[in-house]
Parts: C-alpha cells; sequence; structure tokens
C-alpha cells in the first residue's frame, strides 16, 4: 500500500559542483500518519521539506527520484501544474513566526488570500473559514484578530496563526519546519498539541522537521533518521526509543538531554560512530551511478 | 560551498584586473602626459580644424582622435584632462572619505550629543540641492582647482558620514564588540581595532565610488565654465565645447565622454572587486 | 565573606519604554529586573532558568556590567562595583569573563581566532598562551590562523570559551552557549566546560532556557519569571520537588525523548 506522500530514491546536489546533498532517500507517509525527519544542521531534513512543496533554492538541483503526492510525480509534471497540485493539497508550518507573516499586513487577508488566489474560493467563503480556523486554533476574538497587524500579537499567537493557516485549505499533507524552534518550551507544549490535536481530527499527514527527538517522540508515529542527506534509520517512534538500530542513531539520542536520567543522556557522539557514518556515506557515493539529467 | 566562493573569486579577479588595467592607463596617463601626448594641448592652428579621427577620411597623421573647432588634438587634451581628473579624484576623493568617516564613526560609535550634532548637521546638509550649493560655492571660493576640490570635499562628506554611521551603528550592536568590552578594552581601541576593520569594506568601496563622482561634479562644474582655467584641458570643458559642435564634428563630444564613463565605472568596479577580493568574510 | 565571589542584592533594571513614549516628555520606565537577590559561592555552577523575557540575558549582562543597574547593589569579591565607571572596571575585567550565545556575531568576523585570543592579553597571535588556551579547549593550536567563518558552530563556540579562558579569570558567564549548537556538540560543549570548571577553579554562572541542560551542569538553580526569581533551589531539590508552580510548569512542558512518558 503506498502513502499519500511517497518519495522514491531522491537525489539532490549542489548545482555545478555535483556535490551530494541528498543520497537517494525513501519516505514514506500514509494519509493521516506523522513522520518525523530527524537530524542535525545540514542532513537535508529541511530539504525534503522544501522538495515536497516546491521551493528548493536554485542552487539545488534534482537528479533523479519521484516525489509521488497523491500518486502524482511531482517531478513530471510542468510548473505551473505542480504548483496547483501542491497548493491545493499541501501547506507548510514555517519556523520563524516572527517573519513568517507580512508585517506590514493585516491577519486576515494573510489567511484568506491563499484561498481566494490559489483555490478561487469566493472572498465571503474564504472569510468564514478563516474565523473557523482561527476558532479552531483557540484565538480569542477571531474577528478582532484578523484586523489586527502581526506585531500587535506574541510569537504563540502568530504560530497559532499560521497552523491556522496551514489547516484553512483542508490540505492533505502538512509539512511543519521546526514549527517550535523559536518559542519558550511551555508555549511549544501547546503548540504541539495543537498540531497534534488538528492533525488527528483532520486526518492530515504530517512531515515533521526537526533536530529535537523529544519532540518526536511526543508527536510522531515514524521517523527517518538522516545523516549527510542519507536515511540511516527508518522506524517506528516506539521501536526507535526502545533500540534504535544505527549505531549514528544510537549516539544521537544518547546526546539528547533527558532530566530524568542526566548520566544517561548528554553523552558526546564518539568519533569513531562519525567516522562510520562518513565511510558508509562514501561507500554509497562511490557505488552510485546518476541516472538521467546528470552530465558527467 | 567551495566552487560557489571559487566562482564569486573569478569573477571578482576579471572585474578587478579590468577596471585595475583602466585605472593603471588613467593613471599613467595623467602623469607622463608631456611625454607621451602626440601634440601641444594647447596648440591651436585653424588649418587642422575639426579633423576627423584617423580611421576616417580627411584626417591627418598625428591626430588619432581628430582635433576641435580651434585645431587642438582631441587625444592630447584629453591625457592632459586625465590630470584634473586624477587631482580631484585623489585629493577630494581621499578628504571626504577621512572627514566624513571619521566623524560617521564617532556619531555612530559615541551616540550622545556627537552623534546628535553631527546627524543635525548632515540632515541640513543634505536639504541643500548638491549642484547648485557646488555653483553657489565656487562663486564664493573663486574658481581653479583647489576650489573645486574643496567644494566637492564640503558637498560630498555627508555622503560617507550618514552609510559610516549607519554601518557603525549596526557593527556596534554585534557581541564581539561587547565581548571587547568584557576583555577589557578601552572605547577608542574597540572603535579601532575591533569596529573599524568591519566597516573599513564599506569606507573602501564608497571611496572609490566618491572618487568617481569627484572626477563627475568636476566635469559637471567644467560644463558651466566654473572650473579651471579655459587654457587647462578638462573633461568637462571638453564636453562643454563639443556640445555646440555635436553635429559637425562628434568626436570632440564623444571620446571625452568615454574616458569620462570608463574611469568612473572602473572606480566603481574597482572598489566591488577589492572587497571581494580582500574582505576575509566574503572570501 | 571568603567564599563568596558575588553578592548581588535587590537589583533592579528598567529601560525606556521607546514603544509607549508621548509626543513630548520622557517615556515610561519599563521594569526588566524587579529587585533580585542571590549569593554565588566562589567555585559553584549557578545555572540560571527563564523563558523569553523572564530578564535573565539582563541579569547576566549586568553581572558583567554590560547593563547599568537602575537600583540594588552588586558586589564582586568584597567590592562594589554596582556603579563602577568604565575606567574602574578595566582593572576587573580580567576575572569576570563572558562566553556569548551566537559565537558567530561575538567573534569578530575579520580577525583571525589567534588574534581574537591574544587581543585582551595584550599580546600577538603567536602567544604560547593563545595555543595553551586552545589546546585546553581541544582545538588544534593551527586554529590560531583561521577565520570565525572557517569553523563550525561547535569549534566556534570552544574559541568563545579559549578567549575567556585564556584571560584565567575567576568568574565565567555563560549566556545561552549551548542553545544554537547540534545535540552533538552541545554535549561535547557541555563536557568541557564541566572539566575546566574543575582544572581551573571556576565560578560559573550558566544562563539557559532548557532546564534538562541545566541539570547536567549546575550545583544551584535559579528559575527567573518577568524579573523576579521564582525559585533558588539546589539543583537536585528543585527538580525532584519543585516548590513553585512555575517549575512545574516548566519541567512538564520539556518534552523527554521517551514515548511511554505521558506529556
Amino acid at each position: 500500500m503506498s502513502g499519500f506522500l511517497e518519495i522514491r530514491g531522491l537525489s539532490a546536489r549542489l548545482a555545478g559542483t555535483g556535490q551530494r546533498l541528498l543520497r537517494s532517500v525513501d519516505i514514506s507517509l500514509p494519509a493521516g500518519s506523522v513522520r518525523g525527519l530527524v537530524g542535525e544542521s545540514g542532513a537535508g531534513k529541511s530539504m525534503i521539506g522544501k522538495a515536497v512543496l516546491g521551493v528548493l533554492p536554485k542552487a539545488v538541483e534534482i537528479v533523479e527520484g519521484e516525489i509521488l503526492l497523491d500518486e502524482q510525480d511531482l517531478l513530471k509534471v510542468p510548473p505551473a501544474e505542480r504548483r496547483r497540485l501542491i497548493g491545493a493539497k499541501a501547506a507548510l508550518i514555517p519556523q520563524d513566526p516572527l517573519t513568517a507573516l507580512n508585517p506590514s499586513r493585516r491577519i486576515g487577508p494573510q489567511i484568506t488570500d491563499r484561498l481566494v488566489d490559489i483555490l478561487g474560493w469566493e472572498k465571503a467563503r474564504a472569510a468564514s473559514r478563516a474565523l473557523e480556523v482561527l476558532v479552531e486554533v483557540s484565538i480569542p476574538e477571531p474577528e478582532r484578530v484578523m484586523r489586527l497587524y502581526p506585531h500587535e500579537l506574541s510569537g504563540g499567537m502568530r504560530q497559532r496563526i499560521l497552523i491556522a493557516s496551514a489547516f484553512a485549505a483542508e490540505p492533505k499533507l502538512i509539512v511543519a519546519d521546526e514549527p517550535t524552534t523559536a518559542l519558550d518550551v511551555t508555549v511549544q507544549k501547546q503548540i504541539l498539541k495543537l498540531i497534534s490535536q488538528l492533525q488527528a481530527r483532520h486526518g492530515t499527514a504530517l512531515l515533521f522537521v526537526t533536530h529535537d527527538l523529544g519532540v518526536v517522540s511526543k508527536v510522531c508515529d515514524t521517523l527517518s533518521v538522516l545523516y549527510a542527506g542519507k536515511v540511516v534509520e527508518d522506524t517506528t517512534v516506539q521501536r526507535f526509543f526502545a533500540a534504535p538500530q544505527h549505531p549514528y542513531s544510537q549516539a544521537l539520542l544518547a546526546a539528547t538531554p533527558r532530566h530524568t536520567d542526566p548520566a544517561a543522556s548528554l553523552q558526546p557522539v564518539p568519533q569513531a560512530v562519525i567516522d562510520a557514518a562518513m565511510a558508509e556515506v562514501a561507500a554509497d557515493d562511490a557505488a552510485w551511478r546518476p541516472q538521467g539529467g546528470a552530465h558527467g | 560551498m567551495l566552487d560557489g566562493r571559487g566562482l564569486i573569486r573569478r569573477r571578482a579577479g576579471a572585474r578587478l584586473w579590468l577596471s585595475g588595467l583602466w585605472l593603471a592607463l588613467f593613471v599613467l596617463a595623467a602623469v607622463l602626459a608631456p611625454l607621451i601626448s602626440p601634440q601641444d594641448p594647447l596648440a591651436q592652428d585653424l588649418m587642422l580644424e575639426r579633423l576627423p579621427p584617423a580611421w576616417m577620411a580627411g584626417s591627418e597623421p598625428g591626430y588619432w582622435l581628430g582635433t576641435d573647432s580651434l585645431g587642438r588634438d582631441v587625444l592630447t587634451r584629453i591625457i592632459y584632462g586625465a590630470q584634473v581628473a586624477l587631482a580631484v579624484a585623489l585629493v577630494a576623493g581621499l578628504a571626504t572619505c577621512l572627514i566624513g568617516s571619521a566623524l560617521g564613526l564617532v556619531a555612530g560609535f559615541y551616540r550622545g550629543w556627537a552623534d546628535r550634532i553631527i546627524s543635525r548637521i548632515v540632515d541640513i546638509w543634505m536639504a541643500f540641492p548638491p549642484v547648485l550649493f557646488a555653483i553657489l560655492l565656487i562663486a564664493v571660493l573663486g574658481t581653479g582647482l583647489s576650489s573645486v576640490i574643496l567644494a566637492i570635499v564640503i558637498i560630498d562628506w555627508t555622503r560617507f558620514c550618514r552609510v559610516v554611521r549607519a554601518e557603525t551603528l549596526n557593527q556596534s550592536k554585534m557581541d564581539y564588540v561587547h565581548s571587547a568590552k568584557v576583555a577589557g578594552f578601552t572605547r577608542l581601541r574597540t572603535l579601532l581595532s575591533e569596529i573599524l576593520p568591519n566597516v573599513l569594506p564599506t569606507i573602501v568601496a564608497l571611496l572609490t565610488l566618491e572618487m568617481g563622482i569627484a572626477i563627475i561634479v568636476e566635469a559637471i562644474l567644467s560644463f558651466v565654465n566654473l572650473s579651471i582655467s579655459t587654457d587647462q584641458s578638462t573633461w568637462g570643458g571638453m564636453i562643454a565645447e563639443g556640445r555646440t559642435s555635436i553635429h559637425q564634428a562628434w568626436w570632440v563630444l564623444v571620446f571625452p565622454l568615454i574616458a569620462l564613463f570608463f574611469t568612473v565605472l572602473s572606480f566603481a568596479q574597482f572598489g566591488e572587486g577589492l572587497r571581494e577580493r580582500f574582505d576575509p568574510v566574503l572570501r | 565573606m571568603a567564599d563568596t565571589i558575588f553578592q548581588v542584592s535587590d537589583l533592579r533594571v528598567d529601560v525606556p519604554d521607546m514603544t509607549r513614549k508621548p509626543l513630548f516628555g520622557a517615556a515610561p520606565r519599563l521594569e526588566i529586573l524587579k529587585g533580585v537577590s542571590f549569593d554565588i559561592a566562589r567555585g559553584t555552577v549557578l545555572g540560571i532558568v527563564g523563558g523569553s523575557g523572564s530578564g535573565k540575558t539582563t541579569l547576566g549582562r549586568t553581572l558583567v556590567r554590560l547593563v547599568e543597574p537602575s537600583a540594588g547593589r552588586l558586589l564582586f569579591d568584597g567590592q562594589d562595583i554596582t556603579h563602577l565607571s568604565d575606567a574602574d572596571m578595566r582593572a576587573l575585567r580580567p576575572r569576570i569573563q563572558m562566553i556569548f550565545q551566537d559565537p558567530m556575531s561575538s567573534l569578530n568576523p575579520r580577525l583571525t581566532v589567534g588574534r581574537t585570543i591574544a587581543a585582551p592579553l595584550g599580546a600577538g597571535a603567536g602567544d604560547p598562551r593563545v595555543k595553551a588556551a586552545l589546546e585546553q579547549v581541544g582545538l588544534p593550536a593551527a586554529f590560531a590562523r583561521r577565520y570565525p567563518h572557517e569553523l563550525s558552530g561547535g569549534q566556534r563556540q570552544r574559541v568563545g570559551i579559549a578567549r575567556a579562558i585564556a584571560m584565567r579569570p575567576d568568574f565565567i558567564l555563560a549566556d545561552e552557549i549551548v542553545s544554537g549548537l547540534d545535540v552533538s556538540s552541545q554535549a561535547q560543549v557541555l563536557m568541557l566546560l564541566e572539566q575546566l570548571v574543575v582544572e581551573l577553579g571556576l565560578t560559573l554562572v550558566f544562563i539557559s532556557h532548557d532546564l534538562s541542560v541545566i541539570r547536567r551542569l549546575c550545583s544551584r538553580v535559579i528559575v527567573l519569571r518577568s524579573g523576579e526569581i521564582v525559585e533558588d533551589a539546589a539543583t537536585a531539590d528543585l527538580f525532584e520537588r519543585p516548590q513553585h508552580a512555575y517549575t512545574r510548569e516548566l519541567l512538564d512542558a520539556i518534552p523527554i525523548p521517551d514515548p511511554s512518558v505521558r506529556w
């Protein structure tokens, strides 16, 4: 059974240099389930989210692979069609609530614009839908908030609005890119609970990009651990936290702070583990023969 | 990443070399003018008036870029004009840079009353239309090379002051400035050894830009006959004269214009190129 | 008292609130620290924890006198430094050092690592103390010739630590120094700090928004909220028997990496 989102053998590299950024990534996400993409900075976790939403920077070129969204390969349809497809079926919850909203426009139109312009809804319908989702993310006095500017709201409120905006068009897939990294822990907990609730209620598939294994253990069903653009472990949350299989995953889990067990946490990743992971990646590259679209 | 940087550096290389080459030619022409000029810059010969450039019919040997309506050699006058342009670029550019940057650094770093006074003066200064201001100043100071340079400095220091102040203000908020304080540096030392190196690339880029601007201002003043006595060749003066005979002898106008254009462009490009080549952060 | 290095009493900091400044007249004052009092024992590690806007960064910066207190008293080693002038403060600077949150912006981008470490010592980049400091933080001496942007985040933070310890300080303030790092470098930097505190007999104040990082390093923790101390306790007590509701809320909100723990 194939998932709502199926990434198969996705490889990307830096244009002009051939440096590989993603290494034959396979990811399967069934409708209504939550997958965490975990890794350290530069591991390529955000890049996968960007590839799915079709917003990769120009310097990154996809060399091979498929991104199937609802059984359609996004890499095979023309750009305009791809934009429409992604706009109708997927949405993003961005990392930084401070910069993700336009500071010089009111909240209301920032939610409704997408519904009107991309999905072709009537204005009145878009406005009532916006009110509906604002109520759903527990924003008090939603009519008033629609007329406010972003700077008049706290960081947590702004993140709620971005979540409302992501769910407004009833997408079947949401990519959340480190959505709580900029927030205080207490606010983070509320926001994560809210995302989980909405996801379950709407049966949305959620691709959750994060560096925090603690967050993964609370929010996700399955996870992919990335190292240097390669998926080193793909498993369920239950199995991962009981017994991670790959040495790098084990080291990552041991490095994560855990105040309930200080002795067993915050262990530095042993150099041998990093060396072994790098060797694995190098062996992978040596065996790799790009299929199409590659020059030399 | 490595190759991305390499790409920038290669392009910076071409930019730096091309603009550097033109500027080297420009400086050489100015310094060696008496030695390399094919003719006497002031020699008038009405028999030779409005000769076309060497490759056109009716030209005379030895007058490569033709002659003007008084029979003076255009190439020779461009070479001598480079002397004035170079003097203006160097002296006016450096003086403007020193005064403006120093005031900008002080205002941006020490803030307080020094900033209030300097910023107010800059605001008032910027309210004058620069060309009218220059003409007014020349009227007061009298014509001549030193008056022109003085006028440029008096008008343009604000350009440095404003930009350098803003950049200093930005840098002052960075934690490395706080860490200099924690390290026990004096305020002056922090300004000179911590902030200045970070503002310097901006200053260098502005300086080369200003050198080009100074040449243009001199040309404008020459154009309205307010610069240097008419027996000295200047590019602006040549352009002003060439304008009256554009239909009979376009070369009198066009060649000094080309010299002016490439020199000003090269200054700006040279500054950018230097920054890309030598700034450790971009490199 | 000989074994108290810092004595802080009723420390207050307020700044003009420019967003509510009337057209004419002075802006109302915004209180950032509303009178905090505590002592720091020599040779201990004190954690200061709080959310954004709690005043923890301002408190730290007031201790090292980057921020001017508006009221209260600050004693360092028995000496009143509350309103010490910049010039008088300079004599004490080598003893009171700081490591910053963002190593990228706290290292001068246009100076090499060697010069950055050497400058406060009044020495050149080739000074043996530079090499020694780099070795102490586990970096090869050759790093002295590199620029900050050529280093990884963890390496930059080590340089920040090297610069602080090269001065042979008595006291170091570490302000959120691991929050921008990946977990693997986070663990390394914390272990390094733990080891240096013991080796050099340092007194350390470790500011963080993350209680789970604090548990490992600190012997005592102060919980700060909106400019006030809500709890001040030994680390083990704080984690096992949190007294204040806000502390409990903070502890509850930490996502423990274990799906079987209810959240």
